[in-house]
């Protein structure tokens, strides 16, 4: 019914908004908050082609107001030491997220899928998720209890009884490569292993049933039906996380660290590199040219991703 | 799904007993470690300040004492305003979002609404691209001016893409055609159509993003840093980051005067630190076994539809 009266008359939008007002009313709210909090933004980006000046007291007319200077911005952020060890940073410490993820998760989904007592099954579950509820500062307060450096757990029960010198933590880059996957993997490990958890409840347990009667043990069906069928929503996962390997967890590199200076050339991501040269350098212009390379680089690799995805499987699609 | 597996398959398809032990002691090694930091930190916050001196945070405390818990407080004023700013901010920010979200999923659900894929792309593009953020920081501070009201608390987080994505595949898959064109019929308008039979029908949906929403609103710190100087307006979260950045600032001059210069008895209230956190997780631990049951079942159905 509707549809055949929407083709009889005109398809101006004018039409369309007079006949749908209520519907279009719906969308004002969102589109707001999208227009203020997104898209504006997304003109700000030419900041970074500016030489900001703060010259009147008006941000607009001071933005008009300030020189072009074209690349100038993105060429000194990439010849500076920092634009090769913080996409560096980025980079490594994200991938190795991902694969790590990976390693664990779906192990650990296939180990609780088949634990005999289901009860205790559900109260790992419930345990393993706890930390995905709390928030990054809470988190820097838990590790902050471990490595602290002449109170820390770790200091002063296990280093100091070994006879060993309290370690200075917060001010040793070389352990973090260490810390911050650690902490990554026990944040996030119950929250994927309940997705790859539900992935293999949705598999046909006829499948298994055949393979018993093969004479499969349980290592063979994992292997040969479980992992296999696993895999499209590996791919998936994983490739969303290759499109946002440029962003990373800025509570995690700011609050686990306590954006200890210090540690800088390790843990200092673009993210934090975008914070710190705003806070502490004040240089608006300059690091908005390093955000939009994040940005630009960022869809990038979310366009490549789904290029792949397109190739191994059509259905699988992310858009 | 994984109930009806269970008791489908026969008693031969069972991992052996060596293999099912083995995985319970992996599980058990994993749940200690998830529990155990909150556990240290639970037993510093009651552990006397002269045991934190000598002896460093520990599990079994040589004393008790609950003086922390005193002094946070007695010097009230603060914790509870915090409190009052992350209670507000999560509850109004929570409804308002959910029902916002509702509203734009419900009409890019609606098969016969023309540009409903247009207005689904918007959403979907803020996932792809974004100003970055100083612009955004920028545009909030500068243009618009709203640093330092609560009403910055709320507003960046009203619209996450993927609650909009999760929320409008629900109503698509769960909400027949037929039943909004009879209503139609039946001469109900859009918005009667909305709150009286779409709302209604949607309460998992609206439970699941209004979880997501909640934990959300009362873990974020980040809004704050960026836009709250006024110490009316610091939440809970931001309140603890604070805590935590001048103890910092207390270890770096300690490492840069030389090792040990500082020492623990110098860094003020080590446990009423500790007990702040705990005050600070309180109400989402309370919370966790509600929140964790709707976001299982949130997440499985988000996993399956994908």
């Amino acid at each position: 019914m509707l549809k055949l009266s929407g083709r009889k008359k005109s398809n101006s939008l004018f039409h369309e908004l007079n006949k749908n007002k209520a519907l279009f009313i719906m969308l004002i709210p969102v589109l707001t908050v999208l227009i203020i909090n997104n898209y504006l933004p997304m003109f700000g980006v030419i900041l970074a082609f500016k030489d900001f000046k703060m010259s009147s007291g008006n941000f607009i007319t001071s933005l008009f107001s300030s020189e072009w200077v074209g690349f100038k911005n993105f060429e000194f952020f990439l010849n500076t030491s920092y634009g090769f060890s913080v996409t560096r940073n980025t980079i490594l410490f994200n991938g190795l997220f991902i694969i790590l993820t990976l390693v664990t998760a779906v192990p650990s989904a296939i180990m609780l899928n088949e634990i005999r007592n289901s009860k205790l099954a559900k109260f790992y579950q419930t345990a393993m998720f706890l930390p995905q509820f709390m928030s990054w500062v809470v988190v820097s307060f838990l590790a902050f209890a471990f490595f602290s450096i002449d109170a820390g757990f770790i200091n002063k029960y296990i280093v100091e009884p070994l006879g060993f010198e309290a370690i200075a933590w917060y001010s040793e880059p070389k352990y973090w490569l260490y810390i911050l996957p650690l902490v990554t993997i026990w944040k996030t490990l119950g929250f994927n292993t309940i997705i790859y958890f539900a992935g293999i409840s949705s598999i046909d347990t006829e499948l298994y049933e055949a393979a018993v009667i093969d004479g499969a043990n349980k290592w063979k069906q994992a292997i040969n039906i479980t992992v296999p069928l696993l895999t499209p929503l590996m791919i998936i996962l994983t490739l969303l996380s290759i499109g946002r390997i440029f962003f990373a967890d800025f509570g995690l590199f700011f609050q686990v660290t306590q954006n200890s200076g210090a540690l800088y050339p390790v843990t200092l991501v673009i993210d934090t590199y975008v914070f710190n040269a705003l806070r502490v350098m004040g240089d608006p212009s300059m690091s908005t040219a390093v955000g939009l390379y994040q940005a630009f680089v960022g869809l990038v690799l979310v366009l490549g991703a789904n290029l792949i995805v397109k190739k191994i499987n059509k259905d699988h699609v992310l858009f | 799904m994984a109930s009806i597996a269970k008791k489908k398959s026969n008693i031969e398809n069972q991992i052996s007993t060596p293999t099912n032990i083995l995985f319970h002691m992996i599980f058990v090694l994993f749940v200690a470690l998830c529990i155990g930091p909150l556990i240290l930190i639970f037993m510093v916050s009651i552990t006397s300040e002269s045991t934190l001196t000598a002896n460093g945070y520990s599990f079994f405390p040589k004393e008790f004492s609950f003086q922390a818990y005193e002094y946070i407080f007695s010097d009230t004023e603060q914790i509870i305003r915090s409190y009052g700013v992350s209670l507000f901010i999560t509850i109004a920010g929570t409804l308002l979002s959910v029902f916002i979200i509702a509203l734009y999923a419900y009409v890019i659900s609606r098969k016969e609404f023309k540009y409903r894929n247009f207005f689904s792309f918007l959403v979907f593009f803020t996932m792809l691209f974004n100003g970055g953020l100083v612009p955004t920081f920028m545009i909030y501070s500068n243009v618009l001016g709203w640093s330092d009201t609560l009403f910055i608390l709320i507003f960046p987080l009203l619209v996450s893409p993927m609650y909009v994505i999760i929320m409008k595949t629900f109503f698509t898959s769960s909400i027949p055609d037929s039943l909004v064109e009879a209503a139609k019929i039946d001469g109900a308008g859009e918005w009667r159509i909305f709150f009286s039979i779409i709302l209604r029908l949607s309460t998992p949906a609206l439970a699941t993003i209004g979880l997501f929403n909640t934990l959300h609103y009362w873990n974020d710190w980040f809004t704050a840093l960026l836009y709250i100087t006024d110490e009316k307006l610091i939440p809970l979260q931001f309140l603890l980051y604070r805590v935590q950045s001048t103890l910092e600032y207390l270890i770096q001059i300690s490492s840069l005067s030389g090792q040990g210069a500082m020492t623990m008895a110098d860094l003020p209230g080590q446990s009423a630190r500790m007990a702040l956190c705990i005050v600070t997780i309180g109400p989402i631990i309370l919370a966790f076994p509600f929140f964790q049951k709707y976001f299982v079942k949130g997440l499985t159905i988000g996993a399956i539809k994908g």
